[in-house]
């Protein structure tokens, strides 16, 4: 493991030699793209060029699309012939991400690659070319919570980065990067991570989850609250629901593909079967199944929680739904305080 | 990809059998080894892809019984006899037979719950499910809508098989009444020493199960089966969680015990 100093010029020529042998993802400004009139857009993109690298906001959607995109297709059909779909994009890629979300990966990895013992195919073709630029955080950005989840830390990274006013500090782990970046001054840095945030969460800590608390009046606020648009999972780093849809092409019945599409559990439809009967009907039903499944149940069944505490789904919400506020309501509820 | 667990494999149809106006029967041909109570994705390129039980199976064939409710149901009626079926399986957990080897088996069905549970049936029929007893109790809405109809009085060459439709009907002189009233008013020498298995839509479940713990049957004793939306059979979509479980690994058929904590 060795450290290097650039000035920011240096930086930009390694920035584009990297980009010469690796697709680059990270998070970049789109602006007058943003929710509202006069707001940008920050999510994560191809990258050509070092300043394009959005360094002084959080992004709105995380980096899980690189492994696992919003709409995806499986397979190919000419009548009832099926064909895998091919990777269009076969280079290596790097991105450039924040601690949280390379814990956000290590959740991914636990559904796609381990849950029921089998691996996804489509997730690790993808998952395997990836490797981890780490963003050093100087300090939080609104609404995250990654302390209180113990994601603030991460180790799991290729190269660590410092972005100064002037200088780019790099911690090289990862060998294969290691002739890129030899060009810099030596360094002795080594990343810090962020040890506190302004947004604190107590996060429940129960073996079983009390009967009372699936059916606690604190749920019953996001019957009306939530709208259901599902923003909260679709910018979530750990959610990885997904449902299949086939389609056949216009001009031939004959062709068409089965894709796997993004799903949330707020949204309508998630539990729906032929004939009927659905579950979770009501939106409270599904704020406490999403904040159970975050903060609870998966840590039952991995050892830890899902939640990384980036805040995006706080971030996101066009209802202001606080889900670190959630926890700290569920927390309270389970000391039989006051959970209002 | 090396292997892809999402490729089904064509499976031949070799015999359709109309059960009710919207319900079928179809018979494919596979040789796979399977358990009662597990489940296969069922597929059509460009319709679509569901999870849907095993209502009987042989060394090189598979049976599933089917309501014509949605998309992909719909389109698999229209299906002819020498058409392919895609199918990829058996996936979940099944009955557990070495428990109910040698047992005194309970089994109720409401409706489309008595797809899965006819192996069992068929097991203790041809010897390959060898139990002390077997009753059944099977409820169905209507004299219209009842499954596997040719099929009762062979069961009842093995045990004692109660067929009940929710209201008296014209041209039905059998048992009326829902199955949870029939629960009620079984006899069990030993409650403790019966393996029961309830299956059907949640309501029903959860009111016969109610009724089977009043018999004194232990919770350790009776087992479930779940039906959820699925989309990939593998613990990856996410639709059939409850709490930690997944119905499609940890599944479809849980013990009592463990079902009474899942909380959808």
């Amino acid at each position: 493991m060795s450290s290097f100093s650039f000035s920011l010029e240096e930086f930009s020529r390694v920035f584009d030699a990297l980009g010469e042998l690796y697709a680059l993802s990270g998070p970049k400004r789109f602006p007058g793209k943003g929710r509202f009139s006069g707001t940008d857009l920050v999510k994560y993109a191809p990258l050509v060029s070092f300043d394009e690298l959005e360094l002084d906001e959080k992004s709105s959607m995380s980096p899980k699309s690189l492994v696992f995109p919003p709409d995806e297709t499986t397979f190919y059909f000419n009548g009832d012939e099926f064909t895998e779909a091919p990777l269009e994009d076969e280079r290596e890629t790097v991105v450039f991400l924040r601690p949280c979300d390379i814990n956000g990966f290590r959740r991914l990895d636990a559904i796609f690659l381990e849950n029921g013992g089998t691996k996804d195919p489509y997730y690790l073709r993808r998952r395997e070319k990836l490797h981890f630029f780490m963003i050093e955080c100087a300090t939080s950005f609104e609404n995250c919570f990654c302390v209180s989840m113990g994601s603030n830390v991460a180790g799991e990274y290729a190269v660590a980065l410092r972005f100064g006013q002037d200088s780019v500090l790099v911690q090289v782990k990862d060998e294969r990067f290691a002739g890129l970046f030899a060009s810099g001054a030596p360094s002795e840095f080594t990343p810090e991570f962020v040890r506190e945030n302004a947004r604190t969460v107590e996060v429940p800590d129960v073996d079983e989850m009390p009967p009372e608390l699936f059916l606690h009046p604190l749920w019953d606020e996001y019957d009306a609250r939530c709208i259901a648009c599902g923003r909260c999972n679709t910018s979530c780093v750990t959610c990885t629901c997904f449902s299949t849809r086939d389609i056949f092409y216009a001009d031939s019945r004959r062709s068409g593909e089965r894709r796997r599409v993004w799903d949330g559990c707020h949204l309508d439809g998630f539990t729906d079967m032929a004939g009927g009967h659905s579950f979770r009907k009501k939106k409270g039903e599904r704020m406490r199944f999403k904040t159970f499944h975050k903060i609870y149940d998966f840590k039952k069944r991995f050892g830890y929680n899902m939640c990384v505490g980036c805040g995006r789904c706080d971030d996101v919400c066009p209802e202001y739904i606080s889900f670190a506020e959630c926890i700290n309501k569920v927390a309270a509820a389970l000391k039989g305080g006051d959970a209002k | 990809m090396k292997e892809n667990p999402y490729r089904p494999f064509p499976a031949k149809i070799t015999g359709i059998k109309a059960e009710t106006d919207c319900e079928f029967t179809l018979t494919v041909a596979a040789s796979v080894a399977m358990t009662p109570g597990q489940f296969f994705q069922v597929s059509l390129p460009k319709i679509g892809e569901a999870p849907i039980s095993i209502s009987g199976f042989g060394p090189d064939w598979i049976q599933f019984t089917v309501r014509a409710v949605g998309r992909l149901t719909n389109a698999l009626q229209e299906l002819r006899t020498g058409e392919n079926l895609f199918i990829r399986g058996p996936y979940g957990t099944g009955f557990p037979l070495d428990t109910f080897r040698g047992s005194n088996l309970a089994i109720v069905a409401g409706g489309s719950g008595t797809a899965p549970v006819r192996p069992l049936i068929r097991g203790a029929l041809d010897g390959s499910l060898p139990v002390r007893s077997l009753r059944v109790i099977a409820g169905f809405k209507s004299k219209e809508s009842l499954l596997f109809a040719d099929e009762f009085d062979e069961w009842r060459t093995k045990g004692e098989v109660l067929v009940t439709i929710d209201k008296p009907q014209e041209g039905w002189d059998g048992p009326t009444g829902l199955v949870t009233e029939h629960i009620r008013a079984m006899m069990l020498d030993d409650p403790a020493d019966v393996q029961f298995v309830v299956v059907g839509p949640p309501v029903m479940m959860k009111f016969a199960v109610a009724e089977v713990r009043l018999l004194g049957v232990p919770e350790d004793n009776i087992w479930v089966s779940f039906e959820r939306l699925m989309s990939c059979g593998l613990g990856k979509c996410g639709h059939c969680k409850i709490d930690s479980a997944y119905i499609c690994l940890d599944g479809p058929v849980f013990r009592f015990s463990r079902a009474a904590g899942l909380i959808d």
